[in-house]
C-alpha cells in the first residue's frame, strides 16, 4: 500500500484536532483535539521513518509520546484546579490573564 | 613714581569694600571713609601730577604692569596702567570733582538711613572710572567701563523702593550693554587684526591694516561711545537716570561718566585719524546729538531733566570736536574739563534748591528762589553764564574753539557743522536762561504738597554749599586758566597731537557770530519767561514742544518696537517652546502610548484566539516557504 | 605601586554615601553631617589632586590602569588631563555646599499627609552623584565612561522625583504629578541618548578593537587605525547626540526648564552645575580627541545650533514667571557659549569653555542656592510674588545681585574671563558667529535685571514683609562661591595655566591652528 496515504490520514487528524481546539470550549475536549494533533503528527513521523528507511522519525514519535504524557500529567492537573476553584471546564471563562 | 598709580584706584575701591561688607556697625563713620578715601586718591593724583609736570612733555607717560590677568595662548590680557597727560586729565577730573561731590553729599544724604551703602557706591564708581582712563589696554578700560556702569545701576536705583528708580536703572544699564557689546565687538576686532589690544601696539600698527577695518573698529567704538555718553540713539536713558540722588546726577551723569565716549573717541584717536568714514559718522552723531540735547533741554520742566538734556547736548560738541579730528581732540577734552565744573556745579545747584523746597522738581512750582538761597543763585548764576559761553568765563573759550574747528572742517560739512554748533549755542543760551528765570527769578509760586507741607525754602548746610562755591570758581577760572599761552593745548598735544585748520571765517568772525546768537538765545527766553509771569500748570504748547516733553517721542518708539516687540517675541517663542520643541517629544511619546493601547487589545485572554493567531501564523509561514519554493 | 590617588577621590563619596545611607532613621542630623565629612574630605583628596598636577607635564597624569573585562578588552583606567582636573576639582568644591545648602529640603514634614522624606536618602544619593561625575571625569576608557554616564542617571532621576521643591502651586497631587513629570522626562531624555551613544561606542570596538582613549589616539597617530570617513562621521554623531542630549542643546533642552524646576535648588544646581559638565567635557575629551575629521565636518551645523541655544535661551528666559526656569533659560543660553568655545576650534575658544564650565558652575550654584533660600521663605516660585524684598533682606538680596552680576558676565567677576575668550575664540574663527553670540551679553542684562527689578525691589509686598535675612549657615554657603567668582575673576592665572596644556594638546588632536592676525599674518 502506498505509504502517501498514511499521510493524508495524519493531515486530516490533524485538521480534525486543529478545528476541535478552535472551534470546543470544553477544556477537556480541546484537551483530547491536541492529543489528536499530537498523535496526527506521530503518524507522519513514523510514515516518513518508513519512507526514507531510517529510524529518526520513529525516535521522535517516542520522544513526542513522552511530551504528551508529561502534558497530560500537568494539564489535566491544571484543568482539575480550575473546574474545583470556578466549578466550570470553559476555555472562555478562564480569561483572566490579560492586559 | 610708577607704583603710585596703583594706589589711585586702590584707595577707593578699599573704600567700597569697606562700606559694603562692613555693616551696620560703619553707619556712623562710614561717609567720612569714604570722603577720606576719595580725597586721599586726589591727593595721590596731584602728587604723580607735580611729578608729571617735573619731566619733559616726552617721558611723562608712566606704565605700571601688576600682574598677567588673561594668560591664554596667542591672547595677553595684563592689569596694567598706563597714566600720560590725557589720562592725568581725567584722573585730576574724576578725584577733584568726586571728592566735592562725596562732601556735598555728606549734607545732602544726611537723613538717609542708607548714606554709608550710598558712599560705598560712590567709591565704587571713582575706583571703576579710575581704572577706565588708566588702564593701558582696551581690555582693561572694558572692565572700568562696566564698572561705572553697574555703579550708574546701583545709584540711579539707590531709591529702589520707587518702581521708577528701579525701571530707570535697569533701562540705563540695559542701553549701556547695548553700548558694550559695541566695545566688545571692537576688541574682537583688534584682537583678530592686530593680535593684541593694549594701546601702545594697536595704535601705533593701525597703518598696517585696511581703512575697512579701521572703519569698522572706529564704529564699534562709537557705538560704545554713545551708549555710555548718551548719544543718539542710545541716548535715552540719561534723562531717566536723573531718578537717582543729586549727586550721582552731578558727578555720574554730568561730569565724569558720561564723558567716557569722548574719552575713549579721542583715545582711539590713532585709529579715527586713519578711517575718514568712521571720523564723519561720529561727527555726525555728535551735531545731531547736540541739537537733540538742546531741543529735549528747552521743553522739560523738571529742572534734573532740562540739566540732562543740557548734557547730552554738551557732549554732542565734544562728541562733534573729537570726530573732527587733530584739529578737534584737544578742545573736546577741554571743554569736557570745563563742562565738568559748570554741569556739576549747575547739578550740585538744582540739589540744593531741591533740597530746600521739599525734593520738588517742577520748575514752574520754583520761582524767585534767589531772594531765600543767596549763595545757590550766585554760584548757580556763575556755572550758567559759563554754560551759555560769556565772555571771560570758562565755558566761552572752550565752546568757541569748538564752534572754530568746526568751521575749520572745511568745504560745506565745515559750513554746515558750524551752522549747527552756533545754532546749539543759540538754544543752550535759551534753555539756560528759561532754567534760571523759572526758578531764581519772577514771582514765588510753590504750593503744599500733597501731604500739605508748605515748603520752607532756605540755604542749604556748609557741607553743600562749599562744594559748590569751589566749582564756581572752576566755572569761573579753568577756561581762562586753559586758554592763557595755550597751556592746555601743549599740555595734552604729545598724546593727542594737534594740527591747525584753515578756517573759512576768522576766529573774531566766530566769536562775534557766538555773541550775537548767545543774545537772541537769552533774549528770547527774556521775552517767553521773564516778561510776564509763569503758568504753574504747563500749556499744551506746540507739537515740536509737546513732541519734545516726551524726548522728542524717542521713548514711545522704543517702546513699540523694542519693548512691546520684544514682548511678543519672548512670549511666542515661550509658546513654541511649550508646543513646538516640547510637543514633538511630547507627541512622540504620546504615539507610542496610543500604539501599545491598540496592540494591547489583542491580548484578550481567550486561549483560543490565541490558538487561532497562532494557527494563522504558521499557515502563513507555509504558505510562504511554499511560495518562495515555487519562485 | 603609588597611591591610587584618583580612585580614592571617586571612592570617599561613595562609601560616604553608603555610610549615609545606612545611619539610623532616628538619627538625621547625625547622617547629615556625615554626609558632609564626606564630602569635605573629597575636597581635601581632589585639592591634592590638584596640587599634584603638573601643567607642563604628561597629557593624562596621576594614571591607573586595571584590567577589568579581559574578553572585551575594557580595561578601568583613570588619568586627568588639565580639564579634567579642574572639573573635578569644582565637582568637588561644589558638593559640600549643595550639602550645605540642601540641609533641611529632606527633613520629613509635620503633616501627615505628605510624603515620608528619607533623609538619609536624600544625603546619600548626593554623594553617589559625586563619585560617578568625578570618576566620569576621570575615567580614560570609553566603556567605563560609558557606564558612568549612564549610572549617574539613576541618583539624579530618585534626587528630581523623589524630593521635590516644597515652593509650589496648587494642590500636593498636582505638585507630584509635575514633579514625575519632570523626572521621567529627565530620565527618558538622557537614556535616549545614553542608547544612541551605547551603538556608537559598540561601533567604535569594532572598528578600533578597544577601548582605551590611550591605545586608539596611538593607533591613530602611527597610521595603524584609520577610520572610512563615513564610519568616522557616523560614530561622532552617536557620542555628540548624547552628549548634546546632556549638556544641553537646542532643540534637545526642555529637560532642563522641567527638571530644574521641579527639584529642590541643591538639586538644581547639581543638575545644572555638576551633571551637566560631563556632556560638556565629553564633546572636548571623546568627540574632538576620537573623532577629530568628524568634528570639524560637523563644526557648521554645530556652531549654528551653540547659536540658536545662546539666543534663544537668553530669550525664553526673558519671559519666564518662575524663576527656577528662568535659571534653567539662562543655562541653556550659557551651555550654548561653551559649545560654541569648544566648536570654534581656536586655544582662546577652548580655553574660554574650560574656564566658562568652571565659572558658570560657581556663578550659576550661587544664584540658583540664593535663589533656592528666597524661594524656601516665602514658599512660592513665581516672580510676580515677590517684590521689595531687598528693603527687608538686605544681605539676601546684595548677594542674589552678586549672583546676577556674575550670570550676566560683569567685568571683575570670573564669568566675564570665560565668556569674553569664548567670544574672542568664536570671532576669530567665524566672526560673524560671534558677534551673534554678542547679542547673548545684552540679553542676560535683560533677564538678570528683570528678574532682580521685579523680585527686589519697589514697594515692599505684604507676603515679603518679615522675611528674614539669610541666616549663618546661608552664608557660609554664598560667601565662599562669592570670593571664588570674584578671586577667579580678577586673577584666573591659577586655572588658565592648569588648561592651557590641555587645550593644547587638543587643538593639536584636531590638527588646527589658530587664525593669525592680520597684521603679523602680513610680516
Amino acid at each position: 500500500m502506498n505509504p502517501v496515504n498514511y499521510l493524508y490520514l495524519a493531515a486530516l487528524l490533524f485538521t480534525i484536532g486543529a478545528a476541535g481546539v478552535l472551534i470546543r470550549r470544553n477544556a477537556i475536549v480541546v484537551f483530547m483535539c491536541v492529543e489528536l494533533m499530537l498523535n496526527a503528527c506521530n503518524l507522519a513521523f513514523v510514515t516518513f521513518s518508513r519512507m526514507h528507511g531510517n529510524l529518526d522519525g520513529q525516535i521522535i514519535a517516542f520522544f513526542t509520546m513522552v511530551v504528551a504524557a508529561a502534558e497530560v500529567v500537568v494539564g489535566l492537573a491544571i484543568i482539575v484546579s480550575v473546574f474545583r476553584s470556578r466549578h466550570s471546564a470553559s476555555v472562555d471563562d478562564a480569561s483572566l490573564m490579560k492586559l | 613714581m610708577e607704583n603710585l598709580i596703583a594706589l589711585l584706584v586702590a584707595a577707593p575701591l578699599l573704600g567700597a569694600a569697606v562700606l559694603l561688607c562692613g555693616g551696620r556697625r560703619l553707619d556712623r563713620a562710614g561717609h567720612w571713609l569714604g570722603t577720606l578715601l576719595a580725597a586721599a586718591s586726589f591727593v595721590i593724583g596731584v602728587v604723580l601730577f607735580l611729578d608729571m609736570l617735573g619731566k619733559g612733555a616726552e617721558d611723562r607717560t608712566l606704565h605700571q604692569k601688576l600682574f598677567s590677568w588673561i594668560p591664554v595662548e596667542g591672547f595677553q590680557a595684563d592689569v596694567a596702567f598706563q597714566l600720560d597727560q590725557l589720562s592725568m586729565t581725567f584722573v585730576l577730573l574724576i578725584t577733584g570733582v568726586g571728592t566735592l561731590i562725596h562732601i556735598y553729599s555728606i549734607g545732602y544724604m544726611a537723613h538717609d538711613e542708607r548714606r554709608r551703602r550710598f558712599f560705598g557706591y560712590l567709591n565704587l564708581f571713582l575706583a571703576a572710572m579710575l581704572i577706565l582712563v588708566i588702564a593701558d589696554n582696551y581690555l582693561l578700560l572694558y572692565v572700568g567701563w562696566e564698572g561705572v556702569g553697574l555703579a550708574s545701576y546701583l545709584l540711579i536705583g539707590f531709591w529702589q523702593h520707587k518702581p521708577s528708580a528701579a525701571t530707570a536703572a535697569k533701562k540705563a544699564f540695559l542701553v549701556n550693554r547695548v553700548g558694550d557689546m559695541g566695545l566688545s565687538i571692537a576688541i574682537m576686532l583688534m584682537f583678530t587684526t592686530f593680535g593684541t589690544f593694549a594701546f601702545g601696539p594697536v595704535l601705533e600698527a593701525t597703518g598696517q591694516t585696511s581703512e575697512g577695518k579701521l572703519t569698522a573698529i572706529g564704529l564699534m567704538l562709537l557705538l560704545a561711545a554713545c551708549g555710555k555718553s548718551a548719544q543718539v540713539p542710545l541716548q535715552s536713558w540719561l534723562g531717566d537716570a536723573m531718578e537717582g540722588p543729586t549727586p550721582v546726577s552731578a558727578l555720574i551723569h554730568a561730569a565724569t561718566m558720561v564723558t567716557a565716549g569722548v574719552y575713549l573717541i579721542v583715545r582711539s584717536g590713532a585709529i579715527f585719524n586713519a578711517a575718514p568714514d568712521a571720523q564723519l559718522v561720529v561727527v555726525v552723531v555728535g551735531a545731531v546729538t547736540l541739537l537733540f540735547g538742546a531741543i529735549v533741554g528747552c521743553a522739560k520742566d523738571d529742572i534734573k531733566k532740562a540739566l540732562a538734556g543740557s548734557t547730552m547736548s554738551q557732549i554732542g560738541y565734544m562728541i562733534l570736536a573729537a570726530g573732527l579730528g587733530p584739529i578737534g581732540y584737544v578742545f573736546a577734552i577741554m571743554h569736557l574739563v570745563t563742562h565738568g565744573f559748570f554741569k556739576a556745579g549747575l547739578f550740585l545747584g538744582a540739589g540744593s534748591v531741591m533740597h530746600g523746597m521739599n525734593d520738588e522738581v517742577d520748575m514752574r512750582k520754583f520761582g524767585g528762589l534767589r531772594k531765600y538761597m543767596p549763595v545757590t543763585f550766585i554760584t548757580f548764576g556763575l556755572g550758567y553764564l559759563a554754560i551759555i559761553g560769556f565772555p571771560g568765563l570758562s565755558g566761552f573759550f572752550s565752546k568757541d574753539k569748538i564752534i572754530e574747528a568746526a568751521f575749520a572742517k572745511g568745504g560745506t560739512e565745515g559750513w554746515i557743522l558750524g551752522a549747527v554748533t552756533l545754532l546749539g549755542a543759540a538754544i543752550t543760551a535759551f534753555y539756560m536762561t528759561r532754567v534760571m528765570l523759572l526758578t531764581f527769578f519772577g514771582e514765588k509760586r510753590w504750593q503744599p504738597d500733597a501731604e500739605g507741607h508748605e515748603p520752607h525754602p532756605h540755604e542749604s548746610p556748609k557741607s553743600m554749599t562749599i562744594p559748590m562755591i569751589v566749582l564756581a570758581f572752576g566755572s569761573v577760572f579753568a577756561g581762562g586758566f586753559f586758554s592763557i599761552g595755550d597751556r592746555f593745548l601743549n599740555w595734552l598735544e604729545p598724546v593727542t597731537g594737534h594740527s591747525h585748520g584753515h578756517a573759512p571765517v576768522s576766529a573774531t568772525t566766530v566769536t562775534a557770530a557766538t555773541m550775537v546768537v548767545l543774545v537772541i538765545g537769552v533774549a528770547i527766553a527774556w521775552a517767553m519767561y521773564g516778561r510776564k509771569p509763569v503758568p504753574v500748570v504747563a500749556p499744551r504748547g506746540s507739537l515740536l514742544t509737546r513732541a519734545a516733553r516726551r524726548d522728542l517721542l524717542q521713548d514711545d518708539f522704543n517702546h513699540v518696537v523694542l519693548v512691546r516687540g520684544g514682548e511678543h517675541l519672548t512670549r511666542s517663542l515661550v509658546y513654541v517652546d511649550h508646543t513646538l520643541v516640547d510637543g514633538v517629544v511630547n507627541g512622540t511619546a504620546a504615539s507610542m502610548g496610543g500604539l501599545s493601547g491598540r496592540l494591547r487589545k489583542l491580548q484578550n485572554g481567550y486561549a483560543r484566539s490565541y490558538a487561532v493567531s497562532m494557527f494563522g501564523g504558521t499557515a502563513v509561514l507555509i504558505a510562504a516557504t511554499l511560495l518562495m519554493r515555487a519562485v | 605601586m603609588s597611591f591610587p590617588l584618583l580612585t580614592a577621590t571617586a571612592a570617599l563619596p561613595a562609601i560616604g554615601a553608603v555610610a549615609t545611607a545606612a545611619v539610623p532613621a532616628a538619627r538625621r542630623t547625625a547622617a547629615k553631617w556625615l554626609a558632609l565629612i564626606f564630602s569635605l574630605a573629597t575636597l581635601v583628596l581632589a585639592g591634592i589632586a590638584l596640587a599634584r598636577f603638573e601643567p607642563g607635564g604628561a597629557r593624562y597624569q596621576l594614571t591607573e590602569s586595571h584590567a577589568w573585562i579581559k574578553d572585551f578588552g575594557v580595561r578601568y583606567e583613570l588619568g586627568v588631563d588639565g580639564i579634567g582636573v579642574a572639573l573635578m576639582a569644582l565637582t568637588a568644591l561644589l558638593i559640600p555646599f549643595v550639602i550645605l545648602a540642601g540641609w533641611h529640603d529632606a527633613d520629613p514634614l509635620e503633616t501627615k499627609s505628605s510624603r515620608w522624606r528619607p533623609t538619609q536618602g536624600f544625603f546619600a544619593l548626593i554623594l553617589m552623584v559625586e563619585a560617578m561625575v568625578i570618576l566620569s571625569f576621570e575615567a580614560t576608557d570609553v566603556f567605563l565612561f560609558y557606564i558612568l554616564f549612564e549610572a549617574m542617571l539613576i541618583p539624579m532621576y530618585f534626587l528630581i522625583g523623589g524630593f521635590g521643591d516644597r515652593a509650589h502651586t496648587g494642590s500636593d497631587e498636582n505638585a507630584a504629578a509635575q514633579r514625575s513629570y519632570a523626572a521621567v522626562k529627565f530620565l527618558l531624555y538622557n537614556l535616549v541618548g545614553g542608547l544612541v551613544m551605547l551603538a556608537a561606542v559598540i561601533g567604535l570596538y569594532v572598528v578600533a578593537g578597544t577601548f582605551s582613549l590611550s591605545e586608539i589616539a596611538e593607533a591613530r597617530a602611527n597610521g595603524s587605525l584609520s577610520m572610512a570617513t563615513g564610519t568616522e562621521r557616523w560614530l561622532f554623531l552617536g557620542f555628540f547626540f548624547a552628549f548634546a542630549v546632556k549638556a544641553p542643546l537646542w532643540p534637545l533642552h526642555t529637560w532642563l526648564p522641567n527638571a530644574m524646576g521641579e527639584a529642590t535648588s541643591p538639586v538644581a544646581v547639581l543638575i545644572t552645575a555638576v551633571v551637566d559638565k560631563v556632556g560638556t567635557f565629553a564633546m572636548l575629551r571623546f568627540c574632538l580627541q576620537l573623532f577629530p575629521e568628524a568634528s570639524k565636518w560637523a563644526t557648521p551645523v554645530i556652531i549654528v545650533l551653540a547659536l540658536i541655544s545662546i539666543v534663544y535661551g537668553a530669550l525664553l528666559a526673558v519671559g519666564q514667571r518662575d524663576i527656577k526656569r528662568l535659571i534653567a533659560y539662562a543655562s541653556i543660553s550659557h551651555f550654548g557659549f561653551i559649545i560654541l568655545g569648544i566648536f570654534a576650534m581656536t586655544s582662546q575658544g577652548q580655553s574660554g569653555a574650560t574656564l566658562y564650565m568652571v565659572n558658570h558652575g560657581i556663578s550659576t550654584a550661587a544664584l540658583m542656592l540664593v535663589a533656592g533660600f528666597l524661594i524656601t521663605r516665602r514658599g512660592s516660585r513665581l516672580i510676580a510674588d515677590y517684590g521689595g524684598v531687598q528693603k527687608v533682606a538686605p544681605i539676601l538680596a546684595g548677594t542674589f545681585l552678586i549672583g546676577g552680576l556674575a550670570t550676566l558676565s560683569l567685568p571683575g567677576l570670573a564669568p566675564f574671563v570665560s565668556e569674553f575668550l569664548v567670544l574672542v575664540g568664536a570671532f576669530s574663527a567665524y566672526p560673524a558667529a560671534g558677534i551673534i553670540a554678542t547679542t547673548g551679553i545684552v540679553l542676560a542684562a535683560l533677564y538678570v535685571l528683570v528678574l532682580y527689578q521685579r523680585t527686589m525691589t519697589g514697594p515692599v509686598k505684604a507676603e515679603v514683609q518679615g522675611m528674614a535675612d539669610l541666616k549663618v549657615r546661608e552664608l557660609v554657603v554664598v560667601l565662599p562661591l562669592i570670593a571664588l567668582l570674584l578671586f577667579l575673576g580678577v586673577y584666573p592665572k591659577p586655572l588658565t595655566e592648569i588648561v592651557n596644556p590641555a587645550v593644547q594638546h587638543t587643538m593639536s588632536d584636531v590638527q588646527k591652528k589658530d587664525p593669525q592676525p592680520e597684521v603679523e599674518a602680513a610680516k
